[in-house]
Order: structure tokens, then sequence, then C-alpha cells
């Protein structure tokens, strides 16, 4: 009933464990397949290996959380056995990652073996990576480009809502031949102990996630939906049944989720029993309700 | 996992709190005790994430309700050694899952400063009137880390690396007849708790994981553990779950690389 092709995948559901999130070990990865999620996404795979910021890396901000890990990944020479041990969990697996330019990029790319890539053009707190790129809609483009040479899987491209304009960024990777955007990365933040003056996180600053971001992100996919002819993927606050499907009416093909997974990790279990309950009610398919809010 | 019924509910998980040390106890030329005016109300075996401001965040097990023991082994444990009774850090927690009691006679096995969680449960167990054995190893008579509470919850057996205080050798060696008890909590280096594993019956141990943890909510996956997240699927898990892990072969570095325990 939930299954669907995705950009030429089959998905046994629109559920997908988004980047960054229990992503580093096959073995988490493998973890979330089997507690019901249609796809899993890596974390976010670079050059070289790298430690991330000091901690505080993460911290709970009421409304959400604020993050700022700064891309520790294993790299691409020591990811690839990783990636086959999620295989295991039988559903599809991407591959995140990032570069500086397009021919990190593009290195990356040529020597792992995934069902898809998702370019991490988003991050919004790595100095020289993510959002730093994903701001600019000719290296954007240029980037898409350079992985849709290199690789014959589908490519997605993650965008920041820290721009002015989302649809100009979307836009840009559908001119590289992006086979999908994702969007939205998280929203930067800050956090300050008052006892103290410090700002909690070790980097200062970080990206915001969880359930206050989702009205943006659903905003996001909807103009998104409008402007491309690609498939949107939706992320940002996803929490329950009820934002999936919101999510879709947006436009999104398929949705991301990421923070809520922390407090529980069967969600995307009840997520598929949820949407399932709901469509049978109404009578609705998953046809049926995507982009429906553009259409009433 | 079935290693804890004590779930950690959220609520606790907000920003750091402001804990002003009250006390600093040297318990060995390397290990000390910091006290904080609040207490975190844990179950034993549980941690909090420790933040030495402008420095790290490091994960600290409690070994007592407001207390945190620390071995200095590191640039954030080296700064939190400068600090001093008002001195202030930032503390998350009390989180993750912590030991599992059972009834009967149990048997700790501490190694080195592995006894700051298990201090408490000796404590709380022979409270609720459970008989208790521990098996304290370190390197040296000097290393050893809360014999006196041990003692006053139970027996008490002693190994040393040199010999200087009751066995000449490792904890591990201390361990015979564990049909008689009817659970084995373990903590120390995981080489050490790989050895305890091996010796005993897997579902019948308990065993305190220590990883490298960034965010201490589960949601990460740093710390992970094949698909175990020891932050908040742990620090404790049972030996049968570990038995089929990655647990005394591989751990991740910061990197989330693979190295060799």
């Amino acid at each position: 009933m939930l299954s669907l092709t995705l950009t030429g995948l089959k998905l046994k559901n629109p559920l997908m464990l988004a980047a960054g999130i229990m992503g580093t070990t096959g073995g988490s990865l493998k973890r979330i397949a089997d507690s019901g999620a249609g796809a899993v996404v890596t974390k976010s795979i670079g050059l070289e290996p790298k430690s991330g910021h000091s901690n505080p890396s993460m911290v709970d901000v009421d409304c959400g959380y604020l993050n700022a890990m700064g891309l520790p990944n294993p790299s691409y020479k020591n990811f690839q056995h990783e990636i086959d041990t999620a295989k295991e969990g039988g559903v599809p697996v991407i591959a995140s990652i990032f570069g500086g330019c397009s021919l990190d990029f593009s290195q990356i790319s040529i020597a792992i073996h995934a069902d898809a890539f998702e370019l991490n053009v988003s991050c919004p707190h790595a100095q020289g990576y993510g959002a730093e790129i994903g701001t600019d809609p000719i290296l954007v483009e240029e980037i898409t480009h350079a992985v849709k040479n290199t690789v014959d899987v589908p490519v997605w491209v993650k965008l920041t809502p820290n721009v002015t304009n989302i649809k100009s960024i979307g836009l840009a990777a559908q001119r590289g031949g992006a086979d999908a955007v994702v969007a939205i990365n998280t929203i930067r933040g800050m956090a300050i102990d008052i006892e103290s003056g410090y700002p909690i996180l070790g980097n200062k600053f970080g990206g915001l996630s969880g359930r206050a971001i989702k009205p943006v992100a659903v905003k996001s996919v909807y103009d998104l939906y409008e402007a491309l002819d690609i498939p949107v993927i939706g992320v940002g606050g996803i929490s329950d049944w009820k934002d999936a499907i919101e999510f879709i009416m947006a436009g999104a093909q398929a949705v991301e989720i990421g923070s809520a997974v922390g407090n529980n990790i069967n969600i995307f279990n009840e997520i598929s029993s949820g949407m399932e309950a709901f469509l049978s009610e109404k009578e609705w398919t998953l046809e049926d309700i995507y982009g429906m809010a553009h259409q009433v | 996992m079935d290693a804890g019924r004590h779930i950690w509910d959220g609520a606790s998980s907000m920003k750091p709190i402001n804990a002003e040390i009250i006390e600093v106890v040297e318990e060995t030329p390397t290990i000390r005790t910091f006290f904080f005016e609040r207490s975190f109300d844990p179950e034993p075996g549980q941690f909090v994430m420790a933040w030495i401001r402008g420095v790290d965040e490091i994960p600290m097990a409690l070994s007592y309700d407001n207390a945190i023991t620390v071995q200095k082994v590191g640039p954030a444990t080296s700064s939190l050694f400068e600090l001093g009774s008002g001195d202030s850090i930032g503390i998350r927690g009390p989180l993750g899952k912590g030991f599992d009691r059972k009834p009967g006679h149990i048997l700790l096995v501490a190694g080195g400063v592995g006894a700051a969680p298990l201090a408490p449960l000796a404590e709380k167990a022979s409270s609720e009137g459970m008989k208790v054995t521990t098996l304290i190893g370190a390197k040296t008579k000097k290393e050893l880390v809360f014999r006196q509470r041990f003692e006053k919850a139970g027996n008490v057996l002693i190994a040393t690396d040199d010999g200087s205080e009751g066995k000449y050798g490792y904890v591990t060696q201390l361990i015979d007849n564990n049909k008689d008890y009817s659970q084995i909590y373990c903590c120390g280096p995981e080489i050490m708790m790989k050895k305890v594993l091996d010796k005993v019956p897997p579902s019948k141990a308990q065993f305190s994981l220590h990883r490298y943890i960034k965010c201490g909510i589960g949601i990460c996956g740093a710390c992970c553990l094949d698909g175990l997240r020891v932050c908040k699927d742990g620090p404790v898990f049972s030996g049968d779950v570990l038995k089929k892990s990655e647990f005394g072969i591989y751990r991740r570095n910061e990197c989330g690389e693979r190295v060799k325990v």
C-alpha cells in the first residue's frame, strides 16, 4: 500500500532514515532497516577521516535539537564495508557524501558503491563544506553535474534552507542533472549557557532540527514541488505519521526522518502503520495525496 | 535490550544545568571524585555528560547521587582536575540505562576506575538485602578505588598487577564458582571485560561500556557498537547481547574508524 518507485529505486514505503542519524556503522544502519525504514541514508562521508567539532556537539533546546557534529566520518576509503553491512538490511542504502569542490565529490562517488547518492551541500556549520557551497547555484549545478557524469545510480541533492530563495538552488541541482532534491537540512541556530555566557555548542553555533523546523520544511517542499520537474524528498521535524502525510501533501514523494529516531527507534514501523490506517480510512492511495495541497 | 528496566524518559535531556563543585576527593594519585551541590537521582550505572566549559563535554559515570569519579587521561579530564570547590561545570543527565538489579547473591568485578558505577550498585543492592561480593583489580595498591565502600556492602577480594595488595595478577583470575551468583556486574578496561565475558554465563552478566560519545541522547550514532547505541541502549548491556557484537574486538575512534580494542 505504501510502496513506490523513487528515482528508479523500489521502496516498500516512503520513509527513509535521514543522513547523520545512526549512519556511521553498518550495524546501526541495518538496525534501522530492520526497524521498518524504506531506505537508509548514511552519515556524510568525505575525502579524509575527520573527527568533527569538539563537544558539546548536540543539545536539546526544548523545541528541537541544535547540533554541530562537524561532519565526523571515517572517509570513503574506510566506508564501503559499512555500506555492505547495511545492505544486509534488504533496503536501498544511499551514500551521503560531502566535499569542498566538484573534484572531491567525483573522487568519492567513483569509489563508493551504493544504491544512490545524496550530495550534502547543506551542512550549516562546516567551514569550506556544506552550505558554504550549497548557497551558490553555480557550484551546486557544477557538483551535481560532476557526480552525474561519474555514477550510474540516482543522485539526490540535499538543500539548505539558509538561503533567500531555495527554489533557485533546487533549479540549479535540476540543471546539473539531479534525480531528486532533498529539503531541508538544518537551520542555523545557537544556544547560550546563561550561567556562564558560553555558547553551548563546541562550535558555538550549529543547525536546528526537530519539531521546530517542520513548518519551514513543509513550505520549502511546497515551493520546490511547484518549481521543479524532479521529485522532492521532504525532511525536517517529522515525528509521527501525520507529519509524514503533511509532507507528502506538500509535494514530497518520500520523506526522511532524523531527530525523532533518538527517542523512538521503532518510529518507521509506527509511522507506516499510522499512514496505512489513515489512507484506508480515507480510501486514498499514496498517489492521491501526493501534492494534494497544490490541487485543492 | 533487556539489560535494564530503568528507561530514561527524556525529561532530563535538556540543556546542561549548572553544577557547582562542593568537594574534590583524591581517591588515588590519578583518580578524583568531584561532588556537586545537587543530586542527579540516578540509577546505578547511569552516566552524565560533563561539560568543562570552553574545553569539551565528556561522558562520566555517576559514582554517587551527586558525584563523578574521574581518571586523568586527556585534555578534558586534565582541565577538570584544575577545578575545585566553588567552580562549576555543566551537566546533562542522568542518561542511558543503568544496571538491572536481580535478587540473590551478586558478584561485582571492578577494574581501575571502572569501580565508579559499581560502588553505588553495591550500596543499593546491599541496602535492598542482596548479598554482594566484589572483586577489585588495579595496577597497584595505591590505585584501588572505593575499597571501603565495597567492604561495607559485602565481601571483597583484591588483585593487583604488581602484587602490592591481594592476589598478584589480574582481577579476572579471581573469578571462580560463578554458578553461585545470581548475576555478575562488570566495569573496567574493555580487554578485562572481554575476559570476564568469556569466563561467565553471558546471560547472567551485565557490562558497563565506554565508548566515544557525542550527542549522548541516541541520535547521532557516534557511539554505536554495531547497531547498539552505548549512550541510549546502554551503557549497560547484558553479556548475551555483547557476545554477538564487535565488543572486545573493535571500538570506533572520533572519526568512526574501526580501531582494535
